[in-house]
């Protein structure tokens, strides 16, 4: 039923496509139509192919170290009162400075490969992910923490059983936003400089007035970020079997 | 039935001065946990009750004026186990795991035979491997009573345990955690008189600001008593007087 519905709204989406081409007959350069963009997708598979490899792995590392670093400084932050007092502001603060604003820097300081575009999408992960899974942690039902203590339980025991199991719900709403703005980084970061990825890609056709290619990039752009996302999305609601919150937003 | 403490101890609780903010809850007040007893703590809410048992938990931080003291000198930390109005079951585990969180919190090894067993006792085995999200209000709490009888502590603290569930579970509960919990000292705070006439063997009435405590009420014969008998209803009215006298102290 999902799968239909998924369906539907995708065969929709390209009828209206469609009719907006056909209706304001809109030149192929400004608006490719669905079967043009079909094409260039055949035709220029191989290449596309290639770029998409290059854009997906920067993606997954990022994601992978954003995940990483954002959880570690989440329990160093939950666990130690002075990290708390001292990281916190300057983990605020440096939200302030707009990521997208860091990525001359950073193709500057990291090159033109993919370290700089990694670094990129980690950066936009590891806020989302510190910040939810943190406040997950500070957020263990007094009683529980109550029951832990009358155990006899250590700070550590109570972290890795009780204060973590419970703030998963919350560092798994971060993750999923994580998720869903990673490839940003990605593209953002290869707009800025780069020879190869998807946003490279788009750049270089732009340039060239392939349009087609342009959007059959995109395409593939987008089915690889909700690919992404429905994956995140499956294999967090398996570690949350037990919670009610863990329920996503098409359910 | 349970691997009972060889050397019963009483437990005596003073607090010279207590205060929240501006408000003083007590001052030198004194009593007295007998060894191998159920004393019950009746109230009108917020008149400190829950505070007292938290006190004697080590729930409250940053306490000074307070001294608790076990008869055999040794110190209370450690061998008393709590129990709240909330099941306190672990979402994420299953029953028997939430039986056996303690040694787990403690990295001691896992009896889960003995869970098993207890688990049998408390009419749960079945339920063993479910998460605590598919039991009832009345399942969940007796795995919440299986978990403090797991970790075996002479001491046992309960904060209204039986207050959230319905009156025939309640009874049940009241009756199993009575005969479970036979030779422990027992500390059981509730707002319920009937509740503590059936299980208390001595029962104090909380009123006031700063917090005064009546002198003990002790019922006679063993618990659980029945709800029929006479001395348990005329108790019950009698109490009901105290608490209302109790909370028109409070109003005023």
């Amino acid at each position: 039923m999902k799968a239909l519905r998924a369906l539907i709204i995708f065969v929709g989406l390209v009828v209206v496509w469609q009719t907006i081409v056909i209706l304001t007959e809109v030149p192929f350069y400004i608006l490719p139509g669905p079967w043009l963009v079909v094409k260039a997708l055949i035709a220029r598979s191989d290449v596309l192919f290639d770029h998409s490899w290059v854009t997906l792995s920067e993606i997954i590392l990022g994601l992978l170290l954003g995940t990483v670093l954002g959880s570690l400084s989440a329990l160093t932050l939950g666990y130690f009162r002075p990290a708390r007092l001292w990281l916190m502001p300057i983990l605020v603060v440096s939200q302030a400075i707009p990521v997208f604003a860091l990525a001359p820097i950073l193709v500057l300081w990291l090159g033109y490969g993919m370290v700089s575009k990694v670094a990129m999408a980690t950066l936009i992960i590891y806020f989302p992910v510190t910040a939810a899974f943190f406040d997950g942690l500070r957020r263990t039902e007094p009683g529980h923490l109550d029951l832990a203590h009358s155990m006899n339980a250590s700070r550590w025991t109570t972290l890795r059983y009780i204060r973590i199991p419970a703030a998963l719900p919350s560092f798994a709403s971060g993750l999923r936003v994580a998720t869903a703005v990673a490839p940003i980084g990605a593209i953002v970061g290869e707009w800025v400089g780069s020879s190869e990825g998807l946003g490279f890609l788009m750049l270089h056709a732009n340039g060239r007035m392939q349009i087609d290619v342009m959007f059959a990039a995109l395409f593939i752009l987008a089915v690889m970020a909700v690919t992404l996302y429905y994956a995140v999305d499956a294999g967090l609601k398996r570690l949350l079997f037990w919670s009610p919150e863990s329920q996503s937003i098409e359910t | 039935m349970t691997s009972i403490e060889k050397h019963p101890f009483s437990i005596s609780l003073r607090a010279d001065r207590l205060a929240f903010g501006d408000t003083l809850l007590f001052e030198h007040i004194e009593f007295e946990l007998s060894a191998g007893k159920w004393t019950c703590l009746l109230g009108p809410s917020g008149v400190g009750k829950t505070t007292l048992l938290r006190l004697m938990a080590d729930l409250v931080p940053d306490v000074e004026n307070v001294s608790i003291k076990c008869s055999d000198q040794l110190p209370l930390s450690g061998r008393a186990s709590y129990m709240a109005q909330q099941d306190l079951l672990m979402p994420w585990l299953s029953v028997l795991e939430n039986v056996l969180l303690g040694s787990t919190l403690r990295k001691e090894v896992q009896r889960t035979e003995r869970a098993h067993e207890l688990l049998d006792l408390v009419g749960l085995l079945s339920s063993a491997d479910d998460l605590p999200a598919k039991l009832s209000g009345g399942m969940r709490q007796r795995a919440a009573l299986a978990r403090t009888l797991m970790e075996d502590r002479p001491v046992v603290l309960m904060d209204e345990p039986f207050s959230a569930l319905d009156a025939i579970t309640r009874v049940r509960l009241q009756n199993m955690a009575s005969e479970l919990l036979q030779d422990r000292t027992v500390l059981l705070v509730t707002h319920d008189p009937l509740e503590a006439l059936r299980l208390g063997d001595r029962i104090h009435v909380l009123s006031g600001r700063p917090v005064t405590l009546n002198a003990p009420l002790t019922p006679s014969g063993s618990a659980p008593r029945d709800l029929h008998d006479p001395e348990v209803l005329k108790g019950q009215a009698d109490l009901l007087e105290q608490l209302a006298a109790a909370d028109q102290m409070e109003v005023a």
